[in-house]
């Protein structure tokens, strides 16, 4: 077994689980390279099916292409997809800086949906290297009633062992990849011959690394237009995958923010 | 903000593969793992563009001076705190290998924490303030990573700069630590003198530590071992589901040792059931061809149809793990309450679960003091060894055998409360698991009728706490023996005392407690005895579950004695506990009690005697088959 069989394996046995011992899950799927993965790693593990919804929270505000991959791939996968949608930006905390408050549309978007539907399980594609606060995530995470995380008291997890057991009303957010690194993510998808937006590769010397909505995310300098050729910009670069996603940096404290509110 | 740049993938586009080895840093809380970690990522250029100068930047608008340590304490409630909170993972390369290093927290509060990350570490490195020595923390921190079997530790004397740099002060640490570890039967493979702040001893050799020879911390990382292969141990693989999404009935589970092809002739445990492999399933393409190893998830499809659940394990029958209900085990506990003997908990091993009941504590030790303390209860964060009895059977190894099966978790009310290693498994299991076949009795049935004159069956008597029930139940018996059948009688409590002592009076426990005497009364009736069964047995399912098992030989009568007269008679005080609140989940006083629909008799102990409600018993096994008799005169009982 190698590296990416290691990754796939463990990613496999957690979507197990979570199907074993939840109610009634569903998956995140934002379109980009993570959540595509992610899918696959779904269909693998439930042998070329996906038995729960894919969900999209939608901002109305992604790429087109995005958009297109979306209807396209959702026929071809076989998905049962529902597409739900935020609530306009001023039903969102006035306080967080412009771009967190966009952003934060989308965890209104979410509870709506968990609201809607009465999922006990959110799987979701973060990853522990994309960014510090999510690099304490657990594997099944618990949220709050609000759909909010407290990193403060976090349940014990280890030798693949999860606590699937969310109180009364509050839900489990899953997430099967977050063992994963962007670079492995890239070497996956080229291994499996995983469909990708064409926007993470380059063009006119810019590239997407990391795809959001289009008011709050930027391309990054970048000649890669092959996934090998991302691989090799991987090794060398010392940008930050999430450089482009405006929220992260705004303020120190903003993500965290988001994300005890309940956002991915 | 942004923290870790990702340099290091094995899943090069040339294809190196470079062993990854998985670490863990503990120690007592303020020995400077936070520090240490951020000069790692420092000196082998791992730190992103512009992350030092903005968190220089952050420390300067806060009017503090810069810490190494901001870099993981990237959450602000950890700044203002001062103390980290959660395991956080970080990528670096040596020259041989990729790092992925696991920051565990210090503060004891946080202990469940660094279990979370150090079980997941193939190597440890063990930090100590070379002022303050070797503490509880440290102590107990090295204790846990024994227990969580981490082999290799790399030992740290940190803030040599506080003592001079002096060789003697890190000897007494080195003499100190080793001792400690050595006891628990671990070896440190390097103890490296270093002041994190300054970067001495960290990927330098420097002039004050100069009357140090050994590796530097870069270079003790660089020579730890990745986890070794389970591929060589027997085959064990834990059934997560069953899939039938199709036509196919696959078997879904990851392959935790050992290897399979299809092909092999596979073993179900507990059940001991034995079939074939006959293909192995995947996606896009399937069946693969070839043989898998351990770590593998996998889906196999079986050349018969089994009943399999979630939590069996699939072995090869020659070495398969043994069935136990009976587990000595090492633990670990986390929970606010301690635990103690006779506490009912959840055991997870894998994917199997079973409710399981402490029986012993045998040891109870807090990992700081290492003293044995009084054997009655075991603390949060401290650990111990304990006897559980399990309510069903599991199949598992000693981990000395299998370090993946051979473990397990505990859980409290829906949360992972402690984990343990298994260290033995009841002795006197089959060695060699086969295809169950009940041994025949060498007696036929008509035999035995023909000299009882009666059929096996199971009469079954449900009814409130004090409805005459066991009265009934006594009357019957002797009006049987009389006239020379086998009646025995099974009282759900009788049965408590001894084959049931495991069980609780949890909804969960009292369906197991039916549904053994269900079994055992069963067993008996199909070797032609009347098994007359005496207990409330609230639940209408679990009455079910007792019909469904005794089949065709299933008698329920229902002692409908009315609840106040039951109460009014109160033999055994039940109902006035109850009344007080002493007695938690006693049947009677809630409408908790699901009557009988459709029992073969309903009795009313307060409108007649005894004698009169067995005669009317006894006439309800004459006209059911049960009873042999020349003619039910059926004129003679009007």
């Amino acid at each position: 077994m190698d590296h990416l069989d290691q990754l796939e394996a463990q990613s496999i046995y957690i979507f197990r689980e979570a199907f074993a011992r939840l109610k009634k899950i569903a998956l995140l799927w934002s379109l980009g390279k993570d959540s595509n993965v992610m899918i696959w790693l779904a269909r693998k593990a439930f042998f070329g099916r996906l038995p729960f919804p894919a969900l999209h929270v939608d901002t109305g505000k992604k790429f087109p292409e995005m958009y297109r991959f979306r209807d396209h791939y959702g026929k071809e996968w076989d998905l049962d997809l529902r597409v739900e949608p935020c609530p306009p930006i001023d039903a969102v905390d006035p306080t967080l800086p412009p771009a967190a408050r966009s952003a934060a549309r989308k965890t209104e978007g979410l509870k709506m949906a968990l609201g809607k539907y009465g999922f006990d399980g959110l799987i979701a594609g973060i990853r522990r290297d994309e960014e510090a606060t999510r690099a304490k995530e657990r594997v099944f995470s618990p949220r709050g009633l609000e759909g909010n995380w407290d990193v403060r008291d976090q349940p014990p997890e280890f030798w693949d062992h999860f606590n699937a057991s969310p109180p009364q009303g509050a839900h489990l957010r899953i997430h099967p990849i977050l063992h994963w690194t962007e670079a492995d993510i890239w070497a996956y998808t080229k291994r499996e011959n995983i469909p990708i937006i064409p926007l993470y590769l380059a063009k006119d010397g810019k590239r997407y690394r990391s795809l959001g909505d289009r008011d709050i995310t930027n391309p990054v300098a970048s000649t890669a237009s092959t996934i090998d050729e991302i691989l090799i910009e991987l090794e060398q670069t010392k940008v930050p995958e999430r450089a482009g996603r405006a929220l992260d940096h705004e303020t120190e404290d903003a993500f965290e923010r988001l994300r005890v509110a309940g956002y991915l | 903000m942004n923290m870790i740049v990702t340099t290091a993938s094995p899943a090069t586009p040339n294809g190196t593969t470079r062993p990854q080895v998985r670490i863990v840093i503990v120690g007592h809380v303020d020995h400077g793992k936070s520090t240490l970690v951020g000069r790692l990522l420092h000196e082998t250029g791992s730190l992103p563009e512009g992350k030092l100068e903005m968190l220089k930047a952050v420390s300067a608008r806060r009017g503090m001076p810069f810490e190494w340590s901001f870099l993981l304490d990237a959450l602000q409630t950890e700044r203002d705190q001062g103390i980290t909170i959660d395991t956080t993972q970080i990528r670096f390369r040596t020259n041989s290998r990729d790092i992925v290093l696991i920051d565990a927290p210090g503060h004891a509060e946080f202990l469940r924490n660094m279990i979370t990350g150090a079980s997941q570490a193939d190597g440890a490195v063990l930090i100590i303030d070379a002022l303050e020595g070797v503490r509880d923390q440290t102590r107990r921190h090295g204790y846990l990573l024994h227990l969580l079997g981490v082999k290799q530790v790399a030992i740290v004397v940190n803030k040599m700069d506080r003592v001079d740099f002096s060789a003697e002060r890190f000897k007494a640490i080195s003499d100190e630590i080793s001792a400690h570890l050595n006891g628990l039967g671990v070896t440190p493979t390097a103890i490296v003198p270093i002041s994190a702040r300054d970067g001495d001893g960290v990927a330098e050799h420097t002039d004050r530590i100069g009357w140090y020879q050994g590796p530097t911390v870069v270079e003790a990382l660089d020579r730890l071992q990745p986890a070794r292969p389970l591929e060589a141990l027997a085959l064990r693989l834990p059934v997560q589901a069953i899939y039938k999404f199709d036509d196919r009935r696959i078997v879904a589970g990851r392959i935790e040792s050992g290897s399979l092809v299809a092909g092999d002739e596979i073993v179900i445990m507990p059940a001991g059931k034995i079939a074939k492999i006959k293909t192995v399933e995947s996606w896009p393409d399937t069946p693969v061809a070839g043989r898998q190893g351990a770590g593998r998830s996998v889906g196999i499809t079986l050349d018969r149809e089994l009943f399999i659940e979630r939590g069996d394990i699939i072995a090869h029958a020659a070495t398969a793990p043994r069935e136990t209900r009976r587990l000595r085990v090492r633990i670990f506990w986390l929970h606010d309450k301690p635990l103690a003997k006779g506490d009912q908990l959840l055991v997870r091993c894998g994917p199997k679960e079973s409710r399981a009941t402490v029986v012993a504590i045998e040891k109870a030790v807090d990992p700081g003091e290492l003293e044995s303390r009084e054997n009655k209860a075991i603390g949060r964060n401290h650990v111990g060894e304990i006897d559980i009895s399990l309510s069903n059977p599991i199949a598992t190894d000693p981990y000395t055998d299998n370090p993946r099966t051979g473990r397990l978790v505990i859980e409290v009310s829906g949360r992972i409360a402690g984990g343990g290693l298994v260290l033995s498994v009841d002795a006197g299991q089959r060695a060699v698991p086969i295809d169950i076949v009940p041994v025949e009795s060498a007696l036929r049935l008509d035999e035995r009728s023909a000299r009882y004159r009666h059929n096996g069956a199971v009469v079954w008597l449900t009814g409130l706490p004090a409805s005459g029930k066991s009265t009934l139940a006594k009357a019957l018996e002797r009006r049987l023996f009389t006239n020379g059948g086998s009646p025995i009688l099974l009282d759900g409590d009788t049965l408590r005392a001894g084959l049931n002592s495991d069980l609780g009076f949890s909804a969960a426990d009292r369906s197991e407690n039916i549904r053994r005497l269900a079994e055992v009364a069963t067993h008996l009736a199909r070797n032609g005895h009347i098994a007359i069964v005496a207990a409330v047995s609230p639940a209408r399912e679990d009455r079910a579950t007792a019909r469904r098992i005794a089949d065709t030989a299933f008698r329920e009568i229902h002692v409908a004695t009315p609840a106040e007269i039951c109460e009014a008679r109160d033999p055994k005080g039940h109902y006035k506990k109850a009344r007080a609140g002493a007695l938690a989940s006693f049947t009677g006083i809630g409408d908790d009690y699901e009557r009988p629909e459709a029992a073969e008799l309903v009795i009313d102990t307060s409108a007649r005697t005894v004698a009169d409600a067995a005669d009317e018993i006894e006439l309800m096994l004459k006209k059911t088959g049960v009873l042999f008799d020349e003619v039910v005169d059926l004129a003679a009982n009007i």
